[in-house]
């Protein structure tokens, strides 16, 4: 009962981190239709911007504050630069350049921060909550991690129900042609959408390395797993890609925790092919059908 | 010559006999390379040949059925385990063993090949990309759930030593290259006699009727569809096919590595190899050849000359998938032919076609 | 035809054009017939080694080549060995066994190495062994505790090892847990492979009744052990002994106060350095608490020893190896540690089988001298060498400490033993020998 308790806590916590990853990812896909399938390098590289400053001794929120900067930069560059020539187009082109550009952050990080693992602090205690005698499988800083992950989750509600700028960048993502015509800038929204899914990606990274070892190779689970998160949920649903990121977390928690880790991957292909066949529109999508 | 041409032409016309004009020939002159070669060179062609007849496998799948799989580096480890449990219970010792070893791993890879086609059939895009890249993950870390598989440390590969192979072949060898052969050079010359043989029934296959359906259904799966082509149906035998080259491009790698182990699958395996077939040009098998040099030679250059700009050695062993990520990038932003498709506009105004063409261009 | 023989002619220079370029960067001339001494000349030696440099097990191990490199620059300013100096090749294999094999493939056919001196790792190393030995290329010292290395010489002729191994380690760990905590509830924490099984094999013939729980851990797989620490917690464990590299040791104590699992720790030898997971652990903790304070994260642990580390500063071995890396270390600011003194130690018995060998070295001959002297080496090791025509197997005995303040304080006397059921005795006649005075072996 105890390990039940501790493993569904650990689900929890590590499904907090599937869920702004793949909130991330759904960003990008209502934004411009493509899958970043170099998210996990990209939050990798801002991660890693935050541990040089750490260890140049930054204090551990302000590192956490440049590393969302960090991220909205990068996202907005990547956009701009590298993405913009292939959206519209053959969505071959876009799987392939987006797995190049994970290549490329990889070996760029690698050669620039070096290779060997490196501790990451976390910013509240990694030990687990004692409750009397006992205690709980669940730390402060897994707590924070939820707490962060809502936070962010809340934000992103405010700013695409209640603001003028969420509504153009909803036009832009549902009908750019028509939006453009009504006077959004277009082009300035989509950037805009990878920045933000970028800066999502980011607190994800910081969330996933406090209290851990890093290394240029630590958030590759993340490429496959922030996936099918995000599809679970049905890639369009940001809320579906939370409860996605959540039913995940849980799942590879339990096959951990019972049978074995190295299953992990297996399952979670198992749940993607499931969702993809059975219910090809995730989980939670609205009425449309959708061509996987 | 006039008359050499016309006696040659009820030859060279038909596909198959010209396919394998060209690989004999090729074959040959590869043959003596590696025979001058150094021991060292040796392992790099066999490297090269296992890669290339991976690539040709999914240049096939990308390029001619325009389906995308990045899984098939488990595809690979799925043909290295298969021809890795059979030369432990053979001995690996005789040439037999080791054809044996091969046919299996094609044979597994076939049916893993299907398993895998059907679902995949149904997806397109990014769906199709991220499940195989699950893939990808997922099946090398079966090898951690059976005893049998040697968990991470792997199995040991048996190899035929070069003195127990057949006479008449040591002597056909020492005959065309006046080298002896040993462990070494005979990888290298198995590895390329079953690319060229490959590469003939690849060509062949794109030439004919199924290539034909194939092309259909990446240039216009709705038309093909309505033409009465079974569009699952070519896509999960595209899928089969390549699986089954990925098998037997496993099955090498065993004996090259001699060491079937997970970690050799990495995703970095299989976005390398799309790397191949991506800077070689979807659809051309030339290109997956080029592809696979790059692969199998590149590591080396790239190391040193990150060294020589003063980085560690650890950090100029990252140089080499900088370079593949780039050409990834640069070719779909640039150049999204490819290599060989870039040139061959260029080519095409000398002559006419080539083996793995689009519907589009003339088929004379 | 005339796309026959384009095609033809494009295929061939394509291939062409590859040999070229590949004959541009690699060794043209192809390996000596003979073979014997391949990588000797009259005035060098060229060894080689696969070590982690990156990768989950690059902590700690990458250091040790750096141990190497500064006392064979220390031999070699010296004079070398009977005229000539040692040159030492190391390629990383990231812990991949698959790597292993390729680089292992490059250090002889490319860079014609004499011999493997010291190829660290368990799953690494056991990837190339065959191919070492079908090769007739002597592999030396292994840094690896696996029982393979040294208990079948019939099968693998010019391996030797040269750690005590993990087999024996197990025993007296075992020993000492049964004989001193008897009603220790014990949990196994194990890398899977042979390492485990070697540790697992020695600890279970004392402790088979204490053991209630064995959870494993892949190398390069998940690095977070939560399930497995509850899964300790939840059978009541007590006692952890751990066969693991050092930062799985950093993330198990980890995972361990994220579940709230409370326990003693018994750590076998290679994942134990204070220093090195003192710091790993510092830097993962909140606050981000300076390095020098994360050794006292280890306080109350146990592990093993077998040769003099740096926190015996006075010890002539520690100060052999001190003054040799203050002197040959390639950059003035690293520190000597733990892992760098295990590559002086066995830099040294290195060294000591080439003085033993004589002015003819071939690779046959370095084999057989190893076997008919290796027993009588004296060196840092705590124990002697079991080197003989019938056992490869190295270091005989550990003695079993606990760590305080960083240092180790012995809690018994060196405990000398062999793989099997061969009896555990008390022998410390090997702890008492001291390095000449020129430091390098004669």
């Amino acid at each position: 009962m105890q390990q039940f308790l501790d493993t569904t806590l650990g689900g929890l916590v590590l499904g907090a981190v599937y869920a702004a990853f793949a909130l991330a990812l759904c960003l990008i896909w209502r934004s411009t239709r493509i899958v970043n399938f170099a998210q996990a390098a990209m939050a990798m590289v801002t991660t890693y911007i935050a541990l040089t400053l750490i260890n140049a001794d930054v204090p551990y929120w302000v590192a956490f504050v440049a590393a969302i900067a960090a991220g909205f930069g990068l996202g907005a560059v990547i956009e701009r630069v590298i993405i913009r020539p292939v959206e519209g187009k053959a969505e071959l082109n876009a799987v392939i350049l987006t797995l190049g550009l994970f290549m490329v952050l990889h070996g760029l990080t690698a050669i620039t921060f070096g290779v060997q693992h490196r501790g990451f602090p976390a910013p509240v205690s990694t030990n687990a909550i004692a409750v009397g005698d006992s205690s709980i499988g669940i730390t402060p800083f897994g707590i924070l991690t939820i707490v962060v992950v809502a936070v962010v989750m809340a934000g992103l509600v405010v700013l695409f129900r209640f603001t003028d700028l969420g509504l153009r960048m909803r036009a832009a993502a549902f009908n750019g042609e028509v939006s453009r015509l009504l006077g959004v800038r277009v082009g300035r929204m989509l950037t805009l959408g990878w920045a933000l899914a970028a800066a999502v990606g980011a607190v994800a990274g910081m969330l996933i390395a406090g209290g851990d070892l890093v290394n240029p190779a630590f958030m590759d689970p993340f490429v496959i797993y922030g996936f099918i998160a995000a599809v679970l949920g049905g890639l369009d649903s940001p809320l579906g890609s939370v409860i996605g990121g959540l039913i995940l977390g849980l799942s590879l928690s339990y096959v951990t925790g019972y049978i074995g880790e190295h299953l992990a991957p297996l399952v979670a292909l198992g749940i993607l092919m499931v969702v993809l066949l059975v219910r090809p529109s995730g989980l939670f999508a609205a009425a449309a059908a959708r061509r996987v | 010559m006039e008359r050499l041409r016309s006696l040659l032409r009820p030859v060279t016309s038909v596909p198959l006999a010209r396919h394998l004009i060209v690989a004999l020939v090729a074959l040959l002159v590869v043959m003596a390379v590696i025979g001058m070669s150094s021991q060292y060179l040796q392992t790099r062609y066999a490297e090269m040949a296992y890669f290339a007849i991976a690539a040709g496998g999914l240049t096939l799948l990308t390029g001619l059925s325009g389906q995308l799989s990045l899984g098939h580096g488990a595809l690979m480890a799925v043909g290295a385990y298969a021809a890795t449990l059979v030369l432990e219970r053979t001995g690996g010792e005789s040439l037999a063993d080791v054809f044996v070893a091969l046919l299996v791993a094609i044979g597994v890879c076939a049916v893993v090949g299907v398993v895998v086609g059907v679902p995949a059939a149904r997806l397109h895009g990014p769906y199709i990309a991220g499940a195989t890249l699950t893939l990808a993950v997922a099946v090398p870390r079966l090898a951690n759930q059976w005893d049998v598989l040697g968990g991470e440390q792997g199995l040991q590969v048996p190899v035929p030593r070069a003195s127990e192979l057949p006479a008449w072949i040591q002597d056909l060898i020492w005959f065309f290259t006046a080298v002896e052969i040993d462990q070494y050079s005979f990888l290298a010359y198995l590895g390329w006699l079953l690319l060229a043989l490959t590469f003939v029934a690849l060509a062949n296959l794109s030439r004919s009727r199924v290539g034909r359906r194939w092309r259909a259904v990446r240039d216009d799966d709705v038309s093909a569809e309505l033409a009465g082509i079974h569009l699952g149906r070519a896509r999960v035998v595209a899928f089969t096919v390549s699986a089954m080259c990925a098998g037997l491009a496993g099955g090498l790698m065993a004996m090259n590595v001699r060491l079937t182990a997970p970690g050799a699958f990495t995703i970095t395996l299989s976005l390398t190899l799309l790397a191949a077939v991506v800077l070689g040009g979807l659809g051309s098998l030339t290109g997956a050849l080029i592809g696979a040099g790059v692969l199998a030679f590149l590591p080396h250059f790239a190391t040193d000359l990150g060294e020589s700009f003063g980085l560690s050695a650890t950090q100029a062993a990252e140089v080499t998938p900088v370079v593949y990520g780039l050409v990834l990038m640069l070719v779909i932003l640039l150049a999204p032919a490819g290599i060989v498709g870039s040139l061959r506009p260029f080519l095409a105004r000398l002559s006419a076609t080539s083996a793995l063409g689009s519907t589009k261009e003339k088929t004379t | 035809m005339r796309t026959t023989a384009r095609r033809a002619v494009q295929v061939v220079c394509v291939l062409t054009t590859a040999s070229l370029l590949a004959a541009c960067g690699a060794g043209k001339e192809r390996p000596s017939e003979e073979g014997t001494a391949v990588g000797v000349t009259d005035t060098t030696i060229k060894v080689g080694a696969h070590f982690p440099l990156t990768g989950p097990a690059a902590p700690g191990y990458s250091e040790i080549p750096s141990g190497h490199q500064a006392f064979y620059e220390y031999v070699n300013d010296a004079g070398g060995v009977h005229g000539r100096k040692i040159e030492m090749v190391v390629k990383d294999d990231a812990y991949n066994p698959t790597n292993t094999s390729a680089v292992t493939n490059d250090m002889i056919l490319q860079d014609e190495i004499f011999a493997m001196v010291a190829g660290l790792g368990t799953p690494t190393h056991r990837a190339v062994v065959q191919r070492l030995n079908d090769d007739g290329i002597p592999d030396l010292f292994v840094s690896s505790g696996s029982l393979q290395w040294g208990d079948n010489p019939e099968t693998s002729p010019m391996t030797f090892g040269w750690q005590p191994d993990y087999e024996i380690e197990g025993k007296v760990i075992g020993q000492y847990v049964a004989e001193n905590m008897p009603d220790a509830k014990v949990g196994l924490f194990l890398q899977d492979d042979d390492f485990g099984e070697d540790g697992e094999k020695g600890a279970r013939q004392f402790l088979d009744s204490q053991i209630v729980d064995v959870q494993k851990y892949t190398p390069g797989g998940s690095t977070d052990f939560s399930p497995q620490m509850s899964s300790f917690k939840s059978k009541g464990v007590d006692l952890v002994i751990g066969f693991n590299t050092p930062s799985y040791t950093a993330l198990s104590q980890i995972a361990a106060q994220g579940v709230g699992f409370k326990s003693k720790w018994f750590y076998s030898n290679v994942g134990s350095d204070p220093a090195l997971v003192g710091g790993l652990l510092a830097s993962m903790t909140k606050g981000k608490i300076p390095a020098e304070q994360g050794v006292k994260l280890m306080d109350g642990m146990m592990t093993t020893e077998y040769i003099p580390g740096v926190d015996a500063p006075d010890d002539e071995w520690v100060k052999l190896w001190q003054k040799v890396w203050d002197s040959y270390s390639k950059k003035g600011s690293e520190k000597l540690t733990n892992y760098r003194i295990y590559g002086m130690s066995q830099a040294y018995t290195f060294v000591q089988a080439l003085q033993a060998n004589g002015k003819d070295l071939t690779r046959e001959s370095i084999v057989e001298t190893i076997e008919k002297e290796g027993a009588s080496f004296e060196g840092p090791g705590l124990a002697p060498f079991r080197f003989s025509e019938d056992s490869h197997m190295g270091i005989s005995g550990v003695s079993v400490v606990e760590i305080k303040n960083g240092a180790s304080e012995p809690l018994t006397p060196v405990l000398v033993t062999d793989i099997g059921d061969a009896p555990i005795e008390e022998d410390d006649s090997a702890a008492s020998d001291a390095p000449p005075s020129s430091g390098i072996p004669e």
